[in-house]
């Protein structure tokens, strides 16, 4: 058996087909319900409970955990303040992508690394030298993302403190259910929401408060296949699906730049620490980078016309395709789409997709491979601007 | 200078504003004129409880069409179709039917019942799917014009969509049958459950004065199923914010096409100069002029109504005067404090989230259209009713509830007439049929509208109230609607053409019909 999380006594009965995808060693429900829909529409209409908790999480403390950190990410560390969170990736020499996650400054000398993939020894790599000490917090640290529009008015009304004041991407600390709990806006939906962090040993309360006290605003237990449309739509990447970490691959096709990942805002280049990986990309951001992370759009009528043709009505997943789907120019493959769904809330077919930098042009036009009755067809599809969705709810 | 423009469309619901839309988008200086304070017309939300938002007439979308919500940018606009996954039907015994949201626990549910129906509720559904993919295309289409209807015609109307093609012989053979049969008539070849049986006939009756048994009622029940051919696209559901989000949306995208949208603006009457529509006349006396005007009023108020009778042929206004407007629905809303609690099913449950259809039997159905049809009110109604607070937050104060229930039958014609003391009484008949499965309803309820047809057609201006803008009886669909000779959105007056649920393909919030008129004047 895989491990349960800190929340598995009250997720495993909610499990109606006991579907548990893996998920760091843990197991985590791709939905609760039989299908996914209304889960996926408490992320974006009311509010969504996503336990979260198989993130791994490690607290970096001490007087250098700062220039530990600085040493390590693309982000400036340093301008950091206490209750800040910033998102990031962190690269390799050669300045490219190893995993990215967030830092959150609990105080001026603690802060909270979260990753997807384990970072332990690459951390104590580069803490030689430094005074600090790094903890795999992962299995003590339970974590719930409370996603969508009403998950501020939830936790108003469960919350020892109001968070009205607490704006996008920063931290507080305050008590749900009688426990300690911090909070952080912060999130993979692309939406308003919030995330807590409390001690495993306090999980089920926090759960259980939560519940009762959004019940009247629509509160939702939802899963990862949920979770995973609206992280496409938000533009959001992957480790493992949108790109591999340059601690992985065996060729060096298989590496992603910051720049290639749509992520070099946060590449910062003037920071005064030195990074690893910022003579490559400092390179890079001269020559150019060969590809490109870009939204697409795949076009509907003529997607629906093919099926028409084999006498059959579109059928496309209902639920993130993750694996590779070529795209084409004239004839030739210059790309492949990394993660593809259909946005039920955008009623359109969409894709992050990897392309070659000269195809990268929002308006560009691409053909994208389907399935028609076992047949293969290319299909157009546009690039677009990302992310695909971007409410202002998510910062206001 | 002001008060010209290329079109004028008369009436704001959601097929003159999508009309506008489209006219606009080919770059034509375009104005709406409603009549009210807000758009929508039968697809309106309004706060009338404080703290509760009704969707005041229409309640569910299923055939938006795909183009439009593309062409439009709704989504953008904020639409938003919500899931409504289920169906609930309670019993006389106690016991309940339900259709989940998945095929294994709804096949099991049935079973439960009835294992023969089991087998035959996947049969049956593939089989209308599969006729409704040959229909479908007509939705899309402008229909030709043969003088008379006959199913031979429709035949060959499906040959040209090109997709009756793919139809079996048997299905064929079925989809004739289909033009003619009543739903009981249908339904029975395939099922033996009452509740089965009842609350899928009830598909066949909505928005026409007819009963389950009457003839020509099966042919309605397919488009239920039409819904499943648009599929990532279906768009089967409640939309956010009650049908009003739809037409708000709608008139959004409108206006950022370049839209005016004028509200208080009623329509008096058409100005006709030598044969020809030049402008409006509205009741506050302005005057407008436009090259082309459409009016998305149903067919008897647009000819009887605004046009003078001299300006159209009398056989024309025949056909107008007989098209079928019997209005036979009625809708109560109520804000409530707590959650009906069904005594079959406990509790707070999926079953909330989903339609509750109180339609024990077919012949439950019949009885309650045997008292309309003669003219009084039925004891025990058929009622649709769905929560959409329970799928929509926003609709309600957290915590509380509202509750749509639509209701078959309200006869216009009603004998004695109507007045404020039987539309009480009916209102009383829904709560009371209600409260018959949920008893704690009638404690719950904190606020309550009632609206029968005469209030029907006194606030959206739907003639007799019927919610279609005409029945959708066989003989008034496609080349039919509204008189023959006039199905593609043009009239017998020049520049003066039709855009609203009175044309093809018919009522319901669809949109197809404003969308397929603007293509027509488009061509000129
Ligand atoms: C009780 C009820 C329940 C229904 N339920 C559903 C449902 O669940 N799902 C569904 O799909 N459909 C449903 N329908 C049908 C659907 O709502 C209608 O077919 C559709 O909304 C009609 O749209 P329209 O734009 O063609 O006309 P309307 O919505 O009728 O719009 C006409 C507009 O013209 C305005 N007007 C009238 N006279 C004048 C004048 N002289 N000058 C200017 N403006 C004027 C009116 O105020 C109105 O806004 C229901 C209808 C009713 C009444």
């Amino acid at each position: 058996m895989l491990l349960g999380t800190p929340f598995h006594a009250r997720t495993q009965p909610l499990n109606e087909a006991q579907v548990w995808r893996r998920w760091s060693g843990y197991l985590a429900a791709g939905a609760y319900e039989l299908t996914h829909e209304r889960e996926y529409w408490a992320i974006r209409n009311a509010a969504a409970l996503i336990d979260v908790s198989p993130l791994l999480k490690y607290h970096v403390h001490g007087p250098d955990a700062a220039r530990l950190l600085d040493r390590m990410v693309t982000r400036d560390v340093s301008r950091l303040g206490v209750g800040r969170v910033l998102y990031t990736p962190w690269c390799d020499t050669e300045g490219k992508v190893i995993d990215d996650g967030t830092i959150t400054r609990l105080d001026a000398q603690r802060f909270r690394l979260t990753a997807a993939e384990p970072n332990y020894r690459w951390l104590s790599m580069n803490a030689v030298g430094l005074d600090v000490t790094v903890e795999d917090v992962s299995s003590q640290v339970a974590s719930l993302a409370l996603q969508g529009p009403k998950s501020r008015l939830i936790l108003n009304a469960c919350a020892a403190d109001s968070l009205d004041g607490l704006a996008y991407f920063r931290v507080t600390h305050t008590r749900v259910g009688g426990v300690p709990v911090t909070i952080s806006r912060t999130g993979y939906t692309g939406d308003l929401g919030y995330e807590l962090w409390c001690d495993a040993r306090d999980a089920v309360a926090v759960w259980d408060t939560l519940m009762t006290a959004g019940a009247a605003y629509g509160i939702t237990p939802t899963g990862i296949l949920a979770l995973d449309i609206a992280r496409v739509e938000a533009g959001l990447i992957m480790l493992d699906v949108d790109y591999t970490s340059a601690h992985v691959a065996t060729i060096p096709e298989q590496k992603s730049s910051p720049f290639e990942l749509n992520l070099g805002w946060a590449v910062d280049l003037k920071k005064a620490a030195r990074f690893v990986g910022r003579k490559a990309l400092a390179a890079e951001k001269t020559s150019g980078s060969a590809w490109q992370m870009v939204g697409l759009e795949i076009e509907w009528p003529n997607l629906e016309r093919l099926f028409w043709e084999e006498g059959l009505p579109p059928r496309i997943p209902n639920t993130t395709v993750r694996a590779s789907i070529p795209l084409s120019s004239l004839g030739r493959q210059v790309g492949y789409a990394s993660s593809s769904c259909w946005s039920p809330l955008l009623k359109k077919y969409i894709a992050l997709a990897h392309v070659e930098a000269a195809h990268a042009k929002p308006g560009d036009l691409l053909m994208f491979e389907i399935m028609v009755q076992h047949k293969h067809r290319y299909t157009p599809a546009r690039v677009v601007p990302l992310p695909f969705f971007n409410p202002e709810r998510k910062r206001e | 200078m002001a008060n010209n423009y290329d079109a004028i469309v008369i009436g704001g619901g959601h097929n003159g504003l999508i009309h506008a839309a489209y006219l606009a988008r080919a770059g034509k200086k375009v104005v709406v004129l409603e009549r009210r304070h807000l758009v929508g017309g039968a697809a309106v939300t309004e706060e009338i409880v404080p703290g509760f938002k009704f969707t005041e007439f229409s309640y569910v979308v299923s055939l938006l069409r795909p183009e439009i919500i593309r062409d439009l940018e709704l989504p953008k606009h904020g639409l938003t179709i919500l899931p409504l996954p289920s169906t609930f039907t309670p019993m006389d015994n106690g016991d309940y039917l339900a259709a989940w949201d998945d095929h294994d626990k709804t096949r099991r549910e049935i079973w439960r019942h009835s294992p023969k129906d089991a087998d035959a509720y996947d049969a049956y559904s593939r089989a209308m799917a599969r006729m409704a993919m040959a229909v479908k295309p007509i939705l899309s289409m402008i229909p030709p014009d043969p003088t008379s209807l006959s199913p031979k015609d429709l035949f060959g109307l499906l040959k040209l969509g090109g997709h009756a093609g793919s139809l079996s012989e048997k299905d064929f053979h079925n989809l004739a049958k289909l033009m003619t049969m009543s739903a009981a008539d249908l339904l029975e070849e395939w099922f033996e459950l009452d509740p089965l049986k009842g609350t899928k006939s009830a598909s066949g009756i909505i928005g026409t004065f007819l009963g389950p048994r009457s003839p020509g009622t099966a042919y309605v029940l397919l488009h239920h199923y039409m819904g499943e051919i648009d599929g990532a696209f279906r768009a089967w559901g409640f939309a956010k914010g009650g049908t009003g989000g739809i037409s708000n949306s709608i008139a959004s995208s409108a206006r950022a096409l370049g839209v005016e949208v004028r509200l208080n603006a009623s329509v008096a009457h058409v100005i006709v100069k030598g044969g020809r529509a030049v402008g409006v006349a509205l009741e506050n006396g302005d005057e407008l002029y436009a090259k082309t005007i459409s009016s998305s009023l149903d067919p008897k108020r647009t000819f009887l109504k605004l046009i003078e009778p001299r300006h159209l042929p009398d056989d024309f206004l025949t056909a107008i005067k007989r098209y079928r407007t019997r209005g036979s629905s009625g809708k109560v809303n109520l804000a409530l404090s707590e959650l009906p609690d069904f005594t079959a099913l406990p509790g707070v449950g999926p079953l909330h989230r989903g339609a509750i259809s109180i339609s024990p039997s077919i012949e439950y159905i019949e009885r309650a259209y045997d008292a309309a049809k003669y003219g009084d009110l039925p004891a025990r109604p058929y009622i649709d009713s769905i929560l959409p607070s329970m799928i929509d937050p926003d609709m309600a104060p957290p915590g509380q509830h509202v509750m749509s229930c639509f209701v078959q039958y309200a006869p216009y014609h009603l004998n004695g007439g109507w007045d404020d003391a039987k539309r009480e009484a009916f209102g009383d008949s829904v709560v009371d049929t209600l409260a018959q499965y949920a008893p704690n309803l009638k404690r719950a309820i904190i606020g309550r509208q009632v609206l029968v047809p005469p209030d029907i057609e006194r606030i959206t201006g739907l003639t007799e109230g019927n919610i279609f803008a005409g029945e959708l009886a066989l003989h008034q669909l496609f080349f039919l609607r509204p008189a023959p000779g006039y199905t593609d959105y043009r009239t017998p007056i020049r520049g003066f053409w039709q855009c609203g649920s009175g044309t093809h393909p018919g009522g319901g919030i669809m949109g197809a019909n404003g969308r397929l008129a603007a293509l027509e004047v488009l061509k000129g």
